[in-house]
């Protein structure tokens, strides 16, 4: 009887202290509720509760420019969005891997445009689209193959170990969003509907697409896609920024985006087949797209090799730069960061040009007279519609957005 | 390296796999795992090693043997199983053989010191050279790219004191070579030491352990102590230290004074921290090392103050270099002059200033390869010879006053007074440069104005505010730690509470550890201070 005691008071310890520990994992992990709302957006994903015939992967050339909530209004197709900050595309190949555990769609688009990343970049940005990643071998493979130099499996298995000095930042939102994250995309898009024309911007240069002379001045913001992000780890550490990191990122020529007259790294396009040969194993059409951001610049070599790519394996690619004049972007109108992204009205307008091209061509079937589709649809519509006007509320108060 | 994943990870499955094997296998996956800890720190860093294991274990079987070949003569000689030899005879064959062991035993040390010295110092001889090359206009000399094994200073003095040892008839020889090797080689002990006596180490070193609960139950909170001591305080006073350190052209007068007080707070806890894990590793493997910290910040003089601090090297040095120092051949003629000349008390003092001097000057140049450690170890000499000298007027003034002696405020007086003057010497060490050092000390007198320590100033050092509470409670802790050990283990007492109050306090100690702990990502976790030695 003692001896059962004992054993029970020490099972009943060592669970205590599980227990805490979870606790205390989950607190002082980032919640992303405040400026930086990328880091939710992949676990978003698991409270899906209907598949999708679309899935679109990529970094933030696809999240901010395609709108899923439009397809399924105007097409009635139904697509999710797994992307993220500086996506690199061996994420974008285990985020699909991933995906297919759950669902298998009809179509997959890839934004290519991190083929031109050949290595990790950020540990910031590995952290933002791994952590929320449900724990499978997948989730495994994909941290190995991300980890910057320096960074260890052990903080990706247990995120205390990486987050612990939060426990001296915490806000109001920890507590908040201690249960669940805030919902912030609708099906992985991003939206925002405010305007900042190219033309009042620096961070873009519009001369290598349209030619409108407009100068470059600032050289580094060129280079820059995610310039408009915000620090994400200003929240994390902040202590800490004077001190040497550990984490070893990329020297600065590596971890620019490619150069005129570069080949695309061995990794990214060992990962673009490993992404093509999955779809065709599961049959599923893989189309390739370019979306048109004005920065950074896309060369001509870039677009030679993909095409390349895109001819010898018989893929489809969508090339929004070709397609201004189709697709109607305006770069004074469409865009809320001076020309890297699309706000609302240019997500619309790629979104048409989208919807049309697989119901079309790729006879994506029309959903909308699915019942059970259309109630669940119906709530996240309500959810889209909401934000629009939370968005405008700001917009109308502020003269800006300052909670999305 | 105590802090890394890997590091735990492996002092985690040792433990296990310590405990499961049969027991006369336990020494011989020690000596496994000291070899993979010391190969994942450097390639070549086995080879230093076993040099220096393989030649002291050589020496100590010749020392040994020739001790044997004396015992066998004078026995052949009381069995009368040899013609009886004369007085001088046996005399003159002792006298052989114990030249013999000489020798050997010079051969063995110059070679594992020469080793040391070559490694450690060539660098530093280079760099001397240097400034006289270049005041003569001549061309300087290059560095030599030597690769500087970790924990040299500590393996091979302890190697050295098991040599010298064998050949004072200290101990026993050690007749394995893999046993002896393990011994050299320990590795809890190879980053800061204790460095270890074979005659203490060896008693429970090479024995079969069972696995005891206490025993490993202490050790692991020992370890758990250690690094809160080490990651929680010491790591984070670091970050204050280093910006304290690099400016001192900004930081002068009252921050000088700030700086030896957070040097002295983050030195503590992590050379402390590092050995409470390393005897806790011990411990858990049911092994026994030497304390090497009895709370030397309540020491009430400088001589005390080594007694209690580093007291394995403090004691290293007393037997292996102050002893033979007073009793060497040059010193006692030293002394007899001195005594017909100048008379006794100037003959014994002599002997023992010598001797202290040559102590401190080994102490510095072991601590590191630089003028300013030379500095700091002549310092810290010097400055016990004062004390020493002014000891009779001390005597003469607590005879006088002996109520106020005995009071508390005395007391602390002199623990305040030793703290401070152990800090001032100190800041040789912390700033790395004499020139420095002296212009600080300058500095913080004429300079001295306490509102330049404002919080502003203090938020600009790299610490929040939670920082500086956070260490604030954490030597507290240290401080109230120390107290209640000055009546016995703290271990032991706590072990005697109801168990929910044990469990809440480790509990509590671990998620400290893990939530306040300066380490991963965005954090340079300090190498322990005496890695480098």
């Amino acid at each position: 009887m003692k001896r059962w005691k004992k054993i029970g008071i020490t099972v009943l310890s060592v669970f205590v202290v599980v227990l805490i520990f979870a606790g205390l994992q989950r607190l002082v992990c980032p919640k992303y509720a405040d400026d930086v709302l990328e880091g939710n957006f992949t676990s978003e994903y698991y409270e899906e509760i209907t598949d999708h015939d679309v899935i679109m992967v990529g970094d933030c050339e696809v999240y901010e420019n395609i709108d899923p909530m439009y397809l399924w209004k105007n097409y009635g197709i139904t697509s999710y969005i797994r992307g993220n900050a500086q996506q690199l595309t061996w994420q974008s190949y285990y985020m699909l891997e991933d995906t297919l555990r759950y669902e298998t769609p009809k179509v997959v688009i890839y934004n290519i445009q991190a083929l031109t990343h050949a290595e990790p970049q950020k540990e910031e940005y590995n952290r933002m689209t791994l952590d929320g990643m449900k724990w499978s071998k997948t989730k495994y493979q994909a941290i190995q193959t991300s980890m910057c130099k320096g960074e260890k499996t052990l903080d990706y298995v247990f995120p205390i170990l990486r987050y612990h000095s939060r426990i001296l930042d915490l806000s109001k939102n920890d507590i908040t969003y201690y249960w669940n994250n805030r919902k912030v995309t609708h099906n992985g898009y991003y939206m925002r509907i405010d305007v900042l024309p190219a033309s009042q911007s620096d961070v873009a240069d519009t001369e290598w697409l349209l030619g409108d002379g407009k100068e470059k001045e600032e050289e580094e913001n060129i280079d820059d896609p995610w310039g408009d992000i915000e620090d994400p780890w200003s929240d994390v550490d902040a202590d800490t920024e004077d001190m040497a990191t550990e984490i070893e990122e990329p020297d600065d020529n590596l971890a620019k985006d490619s150069k005129e007259g570069e080949t695309f790294g061995k990794l990214p396009m060992q990962y673009l087949d490993k992404m093509r040969k999955l779809c065709e194993e599961k049959g599923i059409q893989l189309i390739l797209m370019k979306a048109p951001s004005l920065a950074p610049e896309w060369y001509e070599s870039d677009e030679e090799q993909v095409v390349a790519y895109a001819e010898k394996y018989q893929l489809p690619y969508i090339n929004f730069y070709e397609l201004l004049e189709e697709t109607g972007i305006d770069y004074e109108t469409d865009t809320y960061d001076g020309g890297l992204h699309m706000n609302l009205n240019g997500a619309e307008k790629l979104s048409e040009y989208l919807g049309k091209v697989l119901t079309e061509e790729y006879k994506v079937p029309d959903r909308r007279s699915d019942s059970k589709l259309s109630e669940v649809y119906q709530k996240k519509y309500q959810f889209y519609e909401d934000m629009k006007k939370e968005q405008q509320k700001e917009l109308d108060k502020y003269g800006k957005i300052v909670s999305y | 390296m105590f802090t890394s994943y890997e590091f735990i990870a492996f002092i985690l499955v040792l433990f296990l796999v310590y405990y499961i094997i049969p027991k006369k296998f336990q020494w011989i996956l020690l000596l496994a795992a000291n070899f993979m800890f010391y190969y994942s720190a450097g390639t070549f860093y086995p080879v230093f090693i076993l040099v220096t294991s393989f030649s002291v274990y050589i020496t100590g079987r010749i020392l040994g043997g020739l001790d044997k070949k004396l015992d066998v003569y004078v026995e052949d000689v009381k069995m009368g199983k040899i013609p009886k030899p004369t007085r001088e005879e046996k005399k003159a064959y002792k006298k052989k053989i114990n030249q013999k062991k000489k020798h050997w035993m010079l051969l063995c040390l110059f070679l594992n010191l020469g080793i040391l010295a070559v490694l450690k110092y060539t660098n530093f001889a280079i760099d001397n050279v240097n400034v006289l090359l270049d005041a003569a206009g001549k061309n300087s000399l290059p560095y030599a790219d030597l690769i500087l094994p970790m924990g040299i200073s500590f393996y091979t003095f302890q190697a050295v004191g098991y040599l010298l040892d064998v050949y004072w008839n200290k101990c026993e020889v050690q007749t394995n070579f893999f046993r002896f090797t393990l011994f050299v080689s320990f590795f809890p002990q190879l980053m800061q030491g204790p460095i270890s006596r074979y005659g203490d180490l060896s008693k429970t070193l090479y024995s079969k352990h069972n696995f005891d609960w206490k025993q490993v139950r202490f050790g692991l909170e020992r370890i758990l102590w250690g690094y809160f001591k080490k990651l929680v305080i010491a790591d984070r006073m670091s970050v204050a230290v280093v910006m304290l350190t690099e400016d001192p052209e900004y930081y002068t007068g009252a921050f000088v004074i700030l700086e030896m007080l957070f040097y002295a707070i983050q030195l503590y806890g992590d050379f402390t921290g590092g050995i409470d894990i390393t005897i806790g590793i011990a411990q858990v493997l049911g092994i026994h090392l030497e304390e090497n910290f009895i709370r030397p910040f309540f020491s009430k003089n400088i001589a005390e103050y080594w007694r209690r601090w580093h007291i394995t090297m403090g004691t290293w040095f007393r037997d292996y270099v102050f002893y033979p120092c007073s009793l060497s051949r040059p010193l006692k003629s030293i002394t007899t002059f001195c005594k017909k000349h100048f008379g006794m008390q100037a003959a014994r003092r002599v002997a023992v200033y010598i001797s202290t001097i040559l102590v401190w000057l080994a102490t510095g140049i072991w601590h590191g390869a630089a003028w300013h450690f030379v500095v700091w170890g002549l310092a810290n000499g010097i400055i016990i010879l004062i004390s020493e000298e002014l000891a009779p007027l001390y005597q003469k003034f607590h005879e006088r006053f002996p109520k106020l002696v005995a009071t508390w405020g005395y007391r602390a007086f002199q623990v305040i007074r030793t703290f401070s003057l152990m800090c001032c010497i100190r800041l040789f060490d912390n700033y790395g440069s004499v020139r420095v050092t002296m212009r600080q000390y300058l500095n913080m007198v004429v300079k001295f104005d306490i509102h330049d320590i404002t919080k502003q100033e203090l938020l600009g050092l790299g610490l929040s505010m939670q920082d500086y509470i956070i260490v604030a409670v954490g030597v507290l802790l240290m401080f109230f730690v120390s107290l209640f050990g000055r009546q016995g283990s703290v271990r032991e007492k706590i072990s005697k509470k109801p168990y929910l109050i044990r469990y809440a306090i480790f509990v509590m100690l671990f998620f400290a550890v893990l939530l306040l702990g300066t380490y991963g990502v965005g954090f340079d976790a300090q190498q322990f201070i005496y890695n480098q030695f």
